[in-house]
């Protein structure tokens, strides 16, 4: 019998290796796996390579895992936030490594690792810095870079709704990342708040088909955060 | 003559009035955010946020956020009836694979032949970030760009080369701003239109740059 359901995240979490590249979903605070990221802080794993749109907000979550001192390297489009002063100052005083990667190439990049493509060329980013040092190809006309894929080690998602066979539906843009993440790692965790029995998925609606998905652990509802961005006084 | 800038909404209006009936069309963060509120009536625009919505809808009421459902800026927004999410690669394949009719942009610099700078002002020490602004800028069938013509110490933003860090060759087609609105070409600027009162001898001079009539 096949059953991805996960008694807790430290139970899912518990063979997360020192050295991982860990896959981390979420833009902004949407879709972040809060629940998993403190339990990768509890687990302990450390020299890590994080992979997340942006680098954390405030004192939680990505960003108090950056503070632990856990993550070597991260890989990520938009590091800078309003409120991403953890980040910041680990940048600036040189203890984080960071591969900064144009929004759409991160998701080809994974997309590409899910899929087993060598590597891609991709218009973006020719003739800019980000494309420094990258093989680049004329081809009917436009300029192209070569682009590596992302593999992880580990994905952590956040979903909405799943079954013991690891089939993920999402809520709103919470999505994300998620479903490009669970087919770039060897070992994917996402969250759910509804365990749902075989069957009462609807098939034609299943976002992330289980065959990508290693472990599921159930969570309680908890309203996603606002973070990243000002707020307007009124 | 004397002539007035345009205003941010009527940048806004000016932008908006551009879009056709059934376009697809991307808003970049901060001013161009303001082009939705001045869609002209009768027009049905589609809107696309790089994290995953089509048919994205206006700020909900006080009280009605869901950190689910945010824009590229982070802040809350809608969803029309209509409206679709999908997943990361997906928007960003919608976006290279030239499906968005247009996309506006802000920008620090644009060259006459229509290179763009939106990304990196280059400052030593900065920490950078790029997000999806390079994709944007390549990926439209149209890139517009809207901002001041002029930066606060009255130097053109429009430039024969840009001296900030590229985020994309030759890709912006139209320049709208306070002042006028340009197309880009191989060949240089040329003229769409310019507020009243604005000689053609005025705007080649705030540039520093032939312009075609």
């Amino acid at each position: 019998m096949i059953n991805k359901i996960a008694a807790s995240i430290a139970e899912a979490l518990a063979n997360v290796k020192d050295g991982s590249t860990v896959l981390i979903g979420g833009f902004g605070t949407s879709g972040i796996p809060g629940e998993l990221i403190d339990g990768l802080i509890a687990q302990g794993a450390k020299d890590l390579t994080v992979v997340n749109n942006n680098a954390g907000n405030a004192d939680y979550g990505l960003a108090a895992l950056l503070k632990a001192g856990r993550v070597r390297k991260i890989i990520c489009s938009f590091p800078r936030q309003v409120d991403s002063w953890v980040f910041d100052e680990l940048y600036r005083s040189g203890k984080l490594e960071l591969e900064l990667v144009p929004q759409g190439n991160l998701a080809e990049r994974m997309r590409a690792a899910g899929a087993g493509i060598g590597a891609f060329f991709c218009p973006t980013a020719a003739g800019t810095e980000l494309a420094k040092g990258k093989e680049t190809r004329e081809i009917d006309g436009r300029q192209y870079v070569l682009e590596y894929p992302i593999h992880g080690d580990v994905a952590l998602i956040k979903a909405e709704a799943g079954d013991r066979w690891g089939n993920l539906v999402y809520r709103k843009a919470a999505r994300n990342f998620g479903p490009v993440m669970a087919a770039a790692a060897k070992y994917t965790v996402a969250t759910v708040f509804e365990l749902r029995e075989l069957g009462e998925l609807d098939p034609e609606a299943v976002v992330t088909p289980g065959i990508y998905v290693s472990k599921l652990v159930k969570i309680p509802r908890v309203a996603t955060q606002a973070g990243g961005f000002k707020k307007e006084v009124a | 003559m004397a002539y007035q800038k345009r205003t941010k909404d009527e940048l806004a209006k000016r932008v908006a009035q551009d879009i056709h009936d059934g376009a697809y069309v991307n808003l970049g963060i901060g001013q161009p955010t303001a082009v939705a509120n001045h869609i002209p009536a009768g027009r049905e625009v589609i809107l696309q946020s790089e994290n995953g919505i089509l048919g994205m809808g206006p700020a909900p009421a006080a009280g009605e956020e869901d950190y689910d459902l945010i824009n590229a800026g982070k802040q809350p927004v809608s969803l029309l009836p209509g409206g679709a999410y999908f997943h990361h690669a997906d928007s960003f394949a919608m976006m290279r694979g030239g499906h968005l009719d247009i996309c506006v942009l802000g920008a620090f610099q644009v060259s006459a032949k229509g290179d763009l700078a939106n990304w990196s002002t280059g400052e030593p020490g900065a920490i950078p970030a790029v997000g999806g602004a390079m994709d944007l800028a390549i990926g439209a069938k149209q890139t517009w760009v809207m901002m001041d013509l002029l930066t606060k110490k009255g130097e053109s933003k429009i430039v024969e080369r840009c001296t900030y860090p590229l985020t994309g060759v030759a890709c912006v087609k139209r320049i709208y701003t306070d002042l006028c609105t340009l197309e880009c070409t191989p060949q240089g600027l040329k003229l769409i239109d310019k507020v009243e009162g604005l000689s053609h001898a005025e705007l080649e001079k705030l540039i520093n740059l032939p312009i075609a009539a």
